[in-house]
């Protein structure tokens, strides 16, 4: 940000000194977000390892378990980058709803129906067109499903004002047992005995990333995020969505298209959540089992929220959970602590953040006294 | 029509009962923190909680009744935490709810890990308390009229809650809360007061709703159990709004839906549960399409309170 | 001095405010202010918006705690530390935003803080409610769900709750300023009825003439400080208008009589610009318009506003004048009639489109819709034009010109704020209004909808939004302004038409017994 002189006889020397003033107070800002995020985190691993403790598990070998397997192994980091990138779509279209103040709380059914019939879809297109393009076709056919099946809590939402947490949970109940539905009875593989979908060969699934199992989908989900975050930060569209989120009266003032922007956001959201299950499909699975639900959608949403739905902080969010959650499948096999103990991390996190948050207000509050 | 036997009927029914309480439970607690404004998306936690704690409470005394007891003080543990941050510090409800929830459901996984994944314990068969002539009624009594004293206490709840909002000082304070919490406040009635003690009552029900699950729906306890009926209680309640009428003839609807489909399955009928499973929701989706009518929600709903803020 | 003015030697103070001081981040509100409050007394806390009033009262209704000084209640000193506290001690308030619960009866109401396990005798509560009203001069219905009462009425209802409470402290916080002037008076008796009773009266208002029709004593607060007071022996000795007189001096100091006194002179002096109104084809014109509203419809509106010319819109708030206000910008459908804006209909068009015809609306609900307090001042500025050129090209932002319109209308509109980039809602309110005027009356605006400009704002605001409607109308646009004040009317308008029940009841040109006029159309359907 320069700064222009408007008055000509203020000198460049004045305009020169408030620069530094403003950089140094951005950078003191910055530091202090990094310390509120850090400060937490730590103190949550500590809260984690008493419990540990007491069930006497060695933290330190833990955690050291963990980031080994999550991280620093070959095989651990790139089950952790491919786990990124349905969880970073959904995180991108949480990002677009929450900005707007809408609660789409839905997420898990439009996952799991766009993961169905893309699952369905793309083993019967392979046989009438190249590869490429039947991966262009499912994921958008993916977003697209995930879109419909937001439509009625947004038309009720939009035109009548009803409550979207209720209507997108119905919903989600709804898709996820029709989701097992189409599982069971119309996309069923006559092959297997399993109840589950056809499984797409290796080589039609979206590419790997180099020599590595990484599947491709974690580009696209940080592609998405940094778009998502792009667009709510630097765009007009960006802009109305915020103000529709931050003041929805003054957004009506302002001659904003409340309603249709609300259909917008809940067609954008669904879509990522949509695209997420398309990619979890053609990057990971290659089928669906039926009554599959991985449920990602209640874990991703309070970490958008601790992002304070900023997409870097986001990426890094979830980059944690999924060391977390790979590390901890590991750990549960070899050092007998359950892989739900990621789930009490995850909580006593949260938990702390939220506290966080509230001190550093009331620090601030009587910073102004 | 072979399926219409009085013994699938009687099964229909008991078992939509069975399937219907613990959703009951959760709709009128979910309820009860609505009215003070208090946005509860923590009670999937609380019950389970409450499932986990009633079922470890009964098996180790042996005690029904205190297995309930101590299922509703597993959800109440939970609420205590909600209470806390939300009601007392006011911290973002739906996050900490969210929370809750996930740590909820590590902590009783975990423990049931350690404690019950290689022996899996059954309680036994839960004594029922038939009811002398009414019980006696062909397939409405042995569904009804025979069951444990919980059930009957789940429903005379509605009642109570019914006359506690309708007739009650308490019931005035409790709507105040969620309406004008700020009129209340110089009235000289503590916000916080009332919406902690109705986040810790809302944290009995569920419990309680939770433990019946354990102990008379599945005599034991299994993680992720409740299985989202927590949040089909917060549906209900947003649903039935103020009226514990409505939460009862929605648990029942849904309890039915639920109920037909183990009974289907019994009777070797070939539809997939998730059918069935559907149709409750389809049917209020439905009316809501239909109606559309707004969910009149608390004012307050949600939103911390702070003296003198605006 | 608080010592001379005790009307007598035997009477005692009520409650008495020892040097109190209230703090809050960044400003002094209350700076130690000793006042003694008697029974039998109307004490009228006269001062501007800011003076510190509204915190003084939440002091002594419990709900705030002063930093230093204390309060005595009958002698002794007593910390009021909760709004149970003040009930018992018999200190009953009446807050300028009602505190009634809209959907409980007015029953239920005074049955808030009841003991929880016990059942209310509904009834015999009723009954009483009844007879307390009655033995004050008013009648209420009970059974009536709050929010279906009118304000006055719910007033009312709180000042009897407050008696059957046991109160014998009254504080009435800016009680009339949303009663109809007839209301007003009402409340004006009711209040020397109470003190006939032997109740201490606590009426707090901004209102010079009420002060000195109701008051026994007055204190005026200024900036936070008691500035002087007037005994029931001086009011009595002075008569009303060497009352006022003192009273303004106390109130505005050298530099406040002044600038009132040259508002006064700029009202008096509003020259008539040629033309219009009649003749000239006009840019605004309404014709039987109607609109859909839950509580107020508002329909058969007739207005031609023509270049150059100041309409007032006179009324007591809640009469229509919001939703004539938000048809006329475009937020609220317009059901039935036409709108003219230079001779094109603009009924049927979009918010956006008015704007761009020439259609401003500077909203009265500055936080609430006019700007997004989070949001910097920058964007706030262009909230009404966000995503065209120059500030946003293909839908991407143009930080540089959006940094540079910021900068000249913060200067050219005389914004106060320490950066650009500060979020809007930490500006004061009058430079809030600053930014909302600096909006709508920059490019190519043809007529300006102004909902009371000045409600909330200090004397300094006061002036500048006065001239920047003034400059408006000098500069050939067509000028609506909605107010409840009707001094700011009489001082701007050229014509002022009245606004009741959502229709207009008169229309009146502004001149010598235009205030008399308006008074009657005002109360004529008021009642």
């Amino acid at each position: 940000m320069s700064v222009e002189v408007q008055d000509p006889s203020a000198n460049s020397q004045a305009a020169a000194k408030s620069d530094i003033i403003v950089r140094r107070r951005l950078l003191s800002d910055r530091l202090q977000l990094i310390a509120l995020s850090l400060g937490p985190l730590v103190a949550a691993i500590l809260v984690a390892s008493l419990i540990l403790i007491a069930m006497g598990v060695d933290p330190v070998a833990y955690y050291t378990y963990i980031v080994n397997r999550g991280l620093l192994s070959p095989s651990g980091i790139e089950a952790t980058l491919t786990r990124m990138g349905p969880l970073l779509l959904i995180a991108a279209g949480l990002i677009v709803a929450f900005r707007a103040g809408i609660w789409n709380l839905g997420g898990d059914a439009q996952f799991l129906l766009g993961a169905v019939v893309v699952a369905a879809l793309a083993p019967v297109l392979t046989a009438y067109m190249p590869v490429w393009l039947v991966l262009i076709v499912t994921l958008i056919v993916g977003a697209i499903i995930g879109a419909l099946w937001s439509l009625v809590p947004a038309l009720l939402r939009a035109r009548q004002g009803v409550n979207e947490i209720i209507t997108t949970m119905m919903m989600s109940f709804l898709g996820i047992s029709l989701s097992n539905v189409l599982v069971k009875i119309f996309f069923l593989d006559p092959a297997t005995n399993v109840p589950q979908t056809r499984t797409l060969p290796v080589e039609d699934r979206l590419p790997r990333l180099f020599d590595t199992t990484i599947s491709s989908g974690v580009l696209i989900g940080l592609v998405a995020i940094l778009v998502v975050h792009y667009v709510m930060a630097k765009t007009a569209f960006g802009l109305k969505l915020r103000i529709v989120g931050a003041n929805a009266k003054a957004a009506v003032h302002a001659g904003l298209s409340v309603s249709a922007l609300t259909i917008g956001v809940f067609a954008i959201s669904a879509g990522f959540s949509g695209l997420s299950g398309a990619i979890a499909v053609l990057g990971q699975y290659g089928n669906v089992r039926a009554d599959w639900n991985p449920a990602y959608t209640l874990t991703i949403v309070p970490l958008v929220f601790l992002a304070r739905f900023n997409g870097f902080a986001t990426i890094a969010y979830v980059f944690l959970f999924s060391v977390l959650s790979i590390g901890s499948e590991s750990a549960a096999r070899r050092l007998g602590v359950p892989n739900y103990f990621t789930l009490v991390t995850m909580a006593i996190l949260l938990i702390l953040l939220g506290i966080t948050e509230m001190l550093d207000q009331k620090r601030r509050e009587s910073r102004r006294t | 029509m072979t399926l219409l036997t009085a013994a699938f009927l009687t099964a229909l029914l008991a078992g939509a009962i069975t399937a219907g309480i613990p959703l009951l439970l959760a709709g009128l607690g979910e309820q009860l923190s609505e009215k003070t404004g208090v946005l509860n998306i923590g009670i999937e936690g609380m019950m389970l909680a409450g499932a986990y704690m009633g079922f470890l409470v009964a098996w180790k005394t042996d005690s029904v009744f205190l297995g309930f007891v101590g299922g509703a003080g597993g959800g109440m543990l939970v609420a205590a935490i909600m209470a806390l941050l939300c009601v007392r510090f006011g911290l973002n409800q739906i996050v900490i709810g969210i929370a809750l929830t996930l740590g909820a459901e590590g902590a009783t996984a975990m423990l049931h890990y350690f404690q019950f994944a290689q022996t899996y314990p059954r309680l036994g068969a839960i004594a029922s308390l038939p009811i002398p002539p009414l019980a006696n009624i062909p397939v409405l009594g042995p569904a009804l009229f025979n069951r444990p004293p919980i059930v009957y206490i789940a429903l005379l709840l509605v009642a109570v809650f019914a006359y506690v909002y309708r007739k009650t000082y308490w019931g005035i304070a409790l709507q105040a809360a969620g309406d004008k919490p700020a009129a209340l406040d110089s009235s000289g009635v503590s916000v916080l007061g009332i919406r902690s003690v109705a986040v810790l009552l809302t944290g009995a029900l569920v419990g309680l709703g939770g433990a019946f699950m354990a102990i008379v729906g599945a005599g034991i306890f299994v993680p992720f159990m409740t299985n989202g009926n927590g949040f089909i209680g917060i549906v209900l309640a947003m649903l039935a709004r103020g009226r514990p009428l409505w939460v009862l003839g929605g648990a029942a609807m849904f309890g039915a839906c639920l109920s037909l489909t183990t009974a289907l399955q019994v009777a070797g009928v070939d539809i997939p549960t998730d059918v069935i499973q559907m149709l409750p929701f389809a049917a209020v989706m439905g009316v809501l399409v239909m109606l559309g009518r707004k969910a009149n929600l608390p004012s307050a709903l949600g939103a911390a309170y702070v003296r003198g803020a605006r | 001095m608080t010592l001379s003015s005790q009307p007598a030697d035997d009477a005692k103070p009520l409650v008495s405010l020892k040097s109190i001081t209230k703090r809050f981040p960044g400003i002094v509100a209350n700076d130690s202010i000793s006042i003694d409050f008697f029974p039998g007394e109307v004490h009228v806390l006269l001062g501007e918006n800011g003076a510190g009033k509204s915190t003084l009262v939440s002091m002594l209704s419990g709900l705030q705690q002063p930093s230093e000084g204390s309060i005595m209640v009958d002698g002794t000193e007593m910390p009021i530390a909760s709004p149970q506290k003040a009930l018992a001690l018999g200190i009953g308030t009446v807050f300028q935003h009602s505190m009634l619960v809209p959907s409980l009866t007015l029953t239920d109401n005074v049955n808030l803080g009841g003991a929880w396990w016990k059942t209310p005798d509904r009834e015999a509560i009723a009954t009483r409610m009844e007879e307390t009203a009655r033995s004050i001069g008013v009648e209420v219905n009970p059974t009536a769900i709050t929010s279906s009462l009118s304000l006055g009425e719910q007033q009312q209802a709180e000042i009897v709750r407050a008696l059957m409470r046991g109160s014998r402290f009254l504080i009435l916080d800016e009680a009339t300023a949303m009663l109809t002037p007839k209301d007003a008076e009402k409340l004006g008796q009711l209040m020397r009825r109470l003190v006939a009773q032997g109740l201490a009266v606590i009426f707090i208002t901004h209102k010079l003439n009420e002060a000195v029709a109701y008051g026994d004593r007055i204190s005026v607060l200024r900036l936070g400080r008691k500035v002087g007071a007037l005994g029931p022996d001086e009011l009595k000795s002075l008569g009303p208008e060497a009352a006022t007189k003192e009273i303004i001096r106390l109130m505005f100091g050298s530099n406040g009589n002044q600038a009132a006194v040259t508002a006064k002179a700029d009202g008096a002096m509003r020259p008539r610009i040629n033309g219009a109104g009649t003749g000239a084809a006009p840019v605004l014109e309404i014709l039987a318009l109607e609109v859909d509203d839950d509580s107020v419809p508002v329909s058969g509106i007739e207005l031609k506003i023509g270049a150059g010319e100041i309409v007032g819109i006179a009324g007591i708030d809640g009469n229509g004048q919001k939703q004539l206000a938000e048809a006329l910008a475009g937020q609220r459908p317009v059901k039935n009639g036409r709108i003219y804006l230079d001779g094109q209909p603009i009924e049927d068009l979009p918010i956006g489109a008015r704007r761009h015809r020439g259609l401003r609306y500077v909203t009265d609900d500055r936080l609430g819709e006019g700007t997004v307090g989070a949001f910097p001042v920058s964007i706030n500025l262009l909230l009404k034009q966000i995503g065209e050129a120059p500030f946003w090209r293909s839908g991407i932002e143009q930080g540089g010109a959006i940094a540079d319109n910021a900068r000249k209308q913060v200067k050219d509109y005389d914004i106060r704020t320490p950066d650009i980039e500060t979020p809007a809602g930490k500006l004061s309110g009058g430079n809030i209004q600053k930014l909302l005027l600096a909006r709508e009356l920059t490019g190519s605006a043809r007529a300006v909808i102004f909902a009371k400009p000045t409600y909330g704002l200090d004397l300094n605001n006061i002036a500048a939004s006065r001239r920047r409607i003034r400059e408006a109308a000098d500069g050939g646009k067509a000028v609506i302004v909605l107010s409840t004040e009707l001094d700011e009317l009489i001082e701007l308008s050229d014509r002022i038409a009245v606004m009741s029940q959502g229709r207009i009841v008169g229309i009146v040109e502004n001149d010598g017994d235009a205030r008399q006029k308006i008074g009657e159309f005002m109360s004529g359907v008021a009642a």
